[in-house]
């Protein structure tokens, strides 16, 4: 090969590399980028309001007075109930579909669940409008308020009329069930044949070797797991203003209707301008920071948890 | 005692079959909704669908008619101007992850994954920040554009044709890599002529399982591309898109945009399902053609 030649493929792979590495560090470069350019979207914003913004619960465009606290708490009251629901589900269909099942079981049944994770949250939404909510109603929330007992509870307190936290709460714990399960499932079955077998030669029956043994030997993955969840009922958008009812207070009876930080935006910021605009677009920030601290140590738990079964070696507690 | 041990061993057993029986329950209870949307949208939705649902835009609310010619050729446009954000910078990336092996690409890896999960509604927040509003201060009186939309659809499409791509590269054999590379090929030669053309069908595979990832975003497109009840295939103008027409009828108080819908929502999942069952069994039989060569 000639001197020339083998300059001009140097400068080939030159390119090549440099290519390969601006693709790669636009990732980093991306989510960089969307925290500074919320920051900045939100200035004005943050120095009129600084910090009680997030503790005020008064919401009034016409007044402009922005507070975000009715959202935020109405984010996380619709996510953890949806966690309530959505947690023993997936964890008794992940032992299903890891420790039980038949592969002509397991499979197509496995299939089904990531498929849910396919469906767009704003056909959930018009499902949730048209089927689940009416349903809710009649056979769940009805029975409840006229019961002498439970309607006396302060989460059952106000009349029922489907556009609420309970209807919110159930579809988001259906649209998290796929990513809990699917995460779970490959953690079960990451754990080694012989922890299950020495359980089972203690004479333990399979119940009590998956509570006792399999559960508790990768319990940072499914906190782990289910962190993962956490992080998308968090950000979970159509489906939750679809039926959650939009009013800016929060009150803590799944009866009532309510707000998410992601609903106001999607409802508000295309009319909105200026200091409005603003807050919008710092509660977006401050949605923003919390998906990525929940998702980071989620992502974290899972990883290492996956690292310390396949390397077999596992750290004492 | 002996009476005693023995119940308590039968509770034991009990308590085994009762348990495993509520798991296989729970696994069923976990597909119930995903049979209940399907079988709402087939039963009650098929009436819905006709020529004029793809042949006839919009129609003032609360007349009758209207289709979603719009939607349908707004959410096509939107989806070729993600693809050309998200493929080329998802693929080269899946390369990037599969040549080096350094700390940076590690993390780079694993931001990856925390992008795919942030919500789609804050990275259409992001397009609308550098796009929407430095159009509008630009020349007042625009401001959404399906080019908007385009960038926060296309961010959101990277992760997933990323880490699809990596995959399917690592099970190119090193062998053939490094035959390439032993007859004096560049490196760029070895990817571009022998790694890349071995993986084809999985890397496309990527590409559609991204799209159908994207294709029914609705959150960040309402700030974005925002809608449009006048036809548009014009990049710097709102533009119409499916997801968006399932939203508004489904919110709106009349019967028949609550068929359109309806319709609109077989159309969607449609595509979507189409995208992911072909993208799945193509990539099943690809790997194992793959991991045998």
């Amino acid at each position: 090969m000639d001197e020339k030649r083998a300059k001009r493929s140097q400068l080939g792979d030159r390119i090549y590399r440099a290519l390969l590495f601006v693709a790669g560090i636009s990732v980093l470069v991306i989510i960089i980028g969307l925290g500074i350019e919320l920051a900045v979207g939100s200035r004005e914003s943050i120095s009129k309001f600084g910090f009680s913004f997030l503790t005020t619960d008064t919401w009034n465009p016409g007044a402009l007075i922005f507070g975000a606290l009715p959202f935020i708490e109405g984010t996380l009251y619709s996510s953890l109930w949806a966690l309530v629901i959505a947690v023993p589900i997936s964890l008794l269909a992940a032992i299903f579909l890891a420790e039980l099942a038949p592969d002509w079981i397991g499979r197509p049944l496995s299939f089904l669940i990531e498929l849910l994770a396919a469906i767009p949250s704003v056909v959930y939404g018009l499902w949730g409008l048209f089927v689940l909510q009416p349903w809710l109603v009649k056979y769940v929330e009805a029975p409840i308020s006229h019961n002498r007992f439970f309607s006396k509870l302060p989460i059952f307190g106000d009349t029922p009329n489907g556009y609420d936290m309970f209807s919110a709460s159930v579809i988001l714990s259906i649209m998290v069930i796929p990513y809990i399960t699917a995460v779970s499932r490959d953690i079960m079955r990451a754990i080694p044949r012989s922890v299950r077998e020495g359980s089972y030669a203690l004479g333990a029956t399979q119940w009590e070797t998956i509570k006792g043994v399999v559960l508790p030997y990768a319990r940072a993955g499914f906190i782990g797991a289910i962190m993962l969840g956490f992080g998308r009922a968090l950000g979970e958008t159509m489906a939750v203003t679809m039926v959650i009812g939009n009013s800016p207070q929060f009150k803590a009876s799944l009866f009532s209707s309510g707000y998410t930080m992601a609903s106001v935006i999607a409802n508000e910021l295309a009319e909105a301008s200026g200091l409005y605009r603003s807050a919008l677009i710092e509660i977006g920030l401050v949605l923003f920071i919390v998906t990525m601290i929940v998702n980071m140590i989620a992502r974290t738990l899972v990883y290492y948890t996956a690292q310390d079964m396949h390397g077999g070696s596992r750290k004492k507690e | 005692m002996q009476a005693s041990s023995r119940r308590h061993y039968r509770f034991r057993k009990a308590t085994n079959v009762f348990m495993l029986s509520l798991s296989g329950l729970a696994a069923v209870i976990a597909t119930i909704a995903l049979f209940s949307v399907l079988a709402y949208l087939v039963v009650k939705g098929a009436g819905s669908l006709n020529l004029a649902v793809f042949t006839e835009g919009p129609v003032p609310q609360g007349s009758p008619g209207g289709g979603l010619r719009n939607g349908i050729v707004g959410t096509l446009i939107l989806l070729g101007l993600a693809s050309s954000i998200g493929v080329p910078l998802g693929i080269l990336g899946g390369v990037y992850q599969l040549e080096n092996d350094s700390k940076l690409a590690h993390t780079i890896k694993f931001f990856t994954d925390v992008l795919n999960s942030i919500p789609s509604i804050v990275i259409g927040l992001f397009a609308y920040v550098i796009v929407v509003l430095p159009t509008a201060r630009m020349n007042p009186g625009h401001a959404f554009s399906a080019f908007a939309g385009g960038i926060a659809l296309g961010i959101l499409m990277i992760p997933t044709v990323m880490r699809t791509s990596e995959e399917i590269l690592r099970l190119v054999p090193i062998a053939l890599r490094d035959a390439s590379l032993a007859l004096g090929a560049t490196r760029w030669r070895t990817m571009w002529s022998v790694t890349l053309p071995a993986a084809r069908e999985g890397i496309i595979t990527g590409v559609m399982l991204g799209m159908a990832r994207i294709a029914g975003e609705t959150a960040p497109l309402l700030f974005t591309a925002f809608g449009n009840l006048n036809f548009s295939a014009l990049l710097d103008q709102p533009i119409d898109a499916l997801p968006l027409n399932i939203y508004n009828y489904a919110t709106s108080p009349y019967d028949n945009l609550h068929h359109l819908a309806l319709a609109g929502a077989i159309i969607l999942i449609s595509i979507i399902l189409i995208l992911s069952l072909v993208a799945r069994f193509v990539l099943r039989s690809k790997l194992r053609h793959i991991a045998s060569s």
